[in-house]
């Protein structure tokens, strides 16, 4: 099966560790904060987090949010393609059943919706994306390589389909309203006094947050080394015992919930969707794909690193680049169209395994230096 | 495996008995649907054939081949109306130039895949394509909702019996059967199809027998791209269902070919002109009876049933109808 391998340890570095040595880095490993720097990192990126909605205007507020939000369905979707190694296209498909369950639960009853609370539809959205993710996940135990690719693409077609012919919940060709509420018991987001756009970014990315410590809290036990193990060889996993219909399964369940709940966060961004391919197609399933490939697929830090550059580069395209002498208007516009698929083709070509891979290149290299000028 | 047999041929011969009868009941209305429905199968086949090709010398799913389709038929719009050329001329300067980009995205692009896991090697065929699609569309704006001025798009028809064809269609039709006999030539009896096969089988050991492997995969690539011009300028120069000269419409068109081409079976050339003309059929014969019969489906069920029809066929065989089966080793 398709999916990347990470880069093995040097087996030079390893040799000389004994059984003990390497049981206990191993452990280190998994721990959830490894050492003092990671724990130093994490609370700078806490402090950037209270702090920045402060500092941002409000064009980069919706870009944090859509950062955020393509942070959040990236993590799902790198459970899925980085550790499972199902490779999908499908990932607009389980946001728009998140948009529109959120839609359908959450606006009032004038619009034919439910009217229920935020946290009411988040629940519903996650639920129907694992339904869904379930269902999808039988067939794709069956199928390999470029077919899974194929069908993934299919189903986006499928659940655009379906989801514009259900006009209850969808609206038909006319759309439907998204809920206006982010409401948590009497606490409500959009009217903090940072500014709407900016209180989301502190609900987006908190909600973020809590995805990334469920994503990292299953790779980094049993699940998770079962998932890299059907990954890298499912035959063989199989034969130690990893049941693939139990892991593979899951991993689409728990993808898919995760890209619903993204939807949910998805639907605030604006008053009115429809389900066609134009807002949920293969564009946007490419966008989230191109988040973890570019930030590091695989990694659970480089999701959110590759959402942010993800989510920031057309504005900061459309904002600088005509600044730049010689470059025209029209120009400005055609960069900013293609930038993400040209940012996801550069990587691919020299980084396939995006900046948590450079970062972990720099650090073995570092690491290998060491026993060398000891030796000589 | 015996059991796949009996369902497909139990389906078949349902989905056969339907024709029959609608066929006795109105024959004029029931062919012209047929006839329309080759056409749009032809297209639909010659898609099929350009992903085809480069998954045999490759074994990459091509999803750039919908780029170098759009590509090929503005190019050839561009020379026509901004150079001022003739069609054929317009044609043939559209099918080097598309050939030779072809070539350098396999060459700056896809050569630095090699040995990567093959998700990588699709999603970078889909970068490019999207880059491919920003560029075509802001380039060449202009020529949104033209249509390319072929000699057989004259609105002109032949009538057999009483079935009315569009020259366009005919045209389509024959150019597919064209290609495909081309294609059929050139993998059988040349000595570059045989290295294309050995390439896609196995390319170290193909090199070790001394098939120059890298121009195999130009020369492959550079195929694709002139299949990509054929199929550019038989799109833009039909009226719907075909889809004149637009990005999104020869998108949707190329894309819903890959259920066709996974219908096939993805290494197949005689699989993907099945695959192409089943679904060509099939959606035309929905389309044309979906009012009569099936109205609660709506017609976007058109667009979505190619691929519910790959589902379910992947689901009784998950290498396709003519695919080669997959070997699994630990």
């Amino acid at each position: 099966m398709s999916g990347p391998s990470r880069t093995p340890a040097t087996p030079s570095a390893s040799a000389a560790l004994t059984n003990d040595q390497l049981a206990r880095r191993s452990r280190r490993e998994q721990r959830l904060i490894p050492s003092a720097g990671h724990a130093v990192g994490l609370v700078m990126v806490l402090a950037t987090y209270l702090l920045l909605p402060h500092v941002l205007d409000n064009l980069w507020a919706t870009v944090a949010v859509q950062a955020g939000i393509l942070c959040i369905g990236g993590l799902g979707l790198n459970l899925l393609t980085g550790y499972a190694g199902q490779a999908s296209l499908g990932h607009a498909a389980f946001i728009s059943i998140g948009v529109f369950a959120a839609s359908y639960v959450g606006r009032s009853a004038a619009y034919g919706g439910k009217g229920q609370p935020f946290l009411a539809y988040l629940v519903v959205a996650i639920i129907a994306g694992a339904v869904v993710g379930f269902v999808v996940g039988l067939p794709a135990l069956r199928l390999r390589g470029p077919y899974l690719v194929i069908v993934t693409l299919g189903l986006v077609y499928a659940t655009s389909y379906a989801l514009t012919q259900w006009v209850t919940v969808s609206g038909g060709s006319v759309g439907a309203f998204t809920p206006v509420s982010t409401q948590i018991g009497t606490f409500n987001f959009q009217t903090m006094s940072v500014g709407r756009d900016q209180g989301l970014v502190y609900l987006v990315w908190g909600f973020a947050a809590v995805t990334g410590l469920v994503v990292k809290n299953i790779v980094r036990s049993r699940p998770g080394r079962a998932l890299q193990a059907i990954r890298d060889r499912d035959v063989a996993a199989e034969v130690v015992g990893i049941s693939l219909f139990r892991y593979k399964v899951g991993a689409f369940v728990v993808s898919s919930a995760i890209a619903a709940a993204a939807g949910v966060f998805y639907s605030t961004t604006a008053a009115r969707f429809t389900a066609d391919t134009q807002n949920f197609g293969l564009a946007l399933s490419v966008s989230f794909l191109a988040a973890i490939i570019v930030g590091g697929i695989g990694t659970v830090y480089g999701t959110a690193i590759g959402a942010i550059i993800i989510a920031a580069l057309p504005t900061v395209v459309t904002e600088y680049g005509a600044n730049i002498p010689g470059v025209s208007d029209h120009l400005v516009t055609i960069f900013s169209g293609m930038i993400v698929a040209a940012v996801l083709v550069v990587t691919l070509i020299t980084q396939p395994a995006g900046i948590a891979g450079s970062i972990q290149r720099l650090k073995s290299r570092n690491l290998r230096r060491v026993p060398e000028s000891a030796a000589s | 495996m015996k059991r796949d047999n009996i369902v497909i041929a139990v389906v078949g011969a349902v989905l056969l008995g339907l024709c029959v009868y609608l066929a006795i009941d109105d024959a004029t209305t029931f062919f012209t649907f047929v006839a329309a429905g080759i056409a749009l199968g032809a297209v639909y086949a010659l898609v099929s054939l350009g992903f085809v090709v480069v998954y045999r010398a490759t074994g990459i799913v091509n999803f750039a081949q919908v780029g170098l389709v759009m590509f090929g038929a503005f190019f050839t719009q561009n020379a026509y109306v901004t150079w001022g050329w003739s069609f054929w001329p317009s044609v043939l300067a559209s099918i080097v130039v598309t050939a030779l980009v072809a070539v350098l995205i396999e060459r700056i692009a896809m050569r630095r895949m090699i040995g990567k896991p093959l998700f990588f090697t699709i999603l970078l065929s889909i970068g490019i394509f999207l880059v491919f699609y920003s560029l075509v569309t802001s380039i060449w704006i202009g020529f949104e909702g033209n249509t390319l001025h072929s000699p057989w798009f004259t609105g002109g028809q032949h009538t057999f019996g009483k079935v009315a064809v569009l020259d366009v269609d005919i045209a389509t039709a024959v150019a597919g059967a064209a290609v495909l006999l081309v294609f059929f030539a050139l993998f059988r009896f040349t000595k570059m199809g045989l290295a294309m096969r050995a390439t896609a089988i196995d390319p170290e050991a193909a090199l070790a027998q001394g098939i120059r492997v890298p121009r195999v995969v130009a020369a492959s690539w550079a195929t694709a791209g002139i299949v990509a011009v054929v199929t550019g300028v038989m799109l833009g120069s039909g009226a719907e269902p075909k889809v004149a000269l637009s990005a999104a419409g020869i998108a949707k068109v190329a894309l819903a070919a890959l259920p066709a081409m996974v219908l096939g079976g993805l290494d197949s050339p005689g699989g993907a002109v099945v695959g192409g003309l089943t679904i060509g059929l099939a959606y035309e014969l929905f389309l044309g009876y979906y009012q009569q019969y099936f109205s609660a489906l709506g017609n976007t069920f058109a667009d979505v049933m190619p691929y519910l029809v790959m589902i379910l066929i992947l689901l009784v065989r998950p290498s396709g109808l003519f695919g080669t089966r997959d070997v699994r080793r630990v």
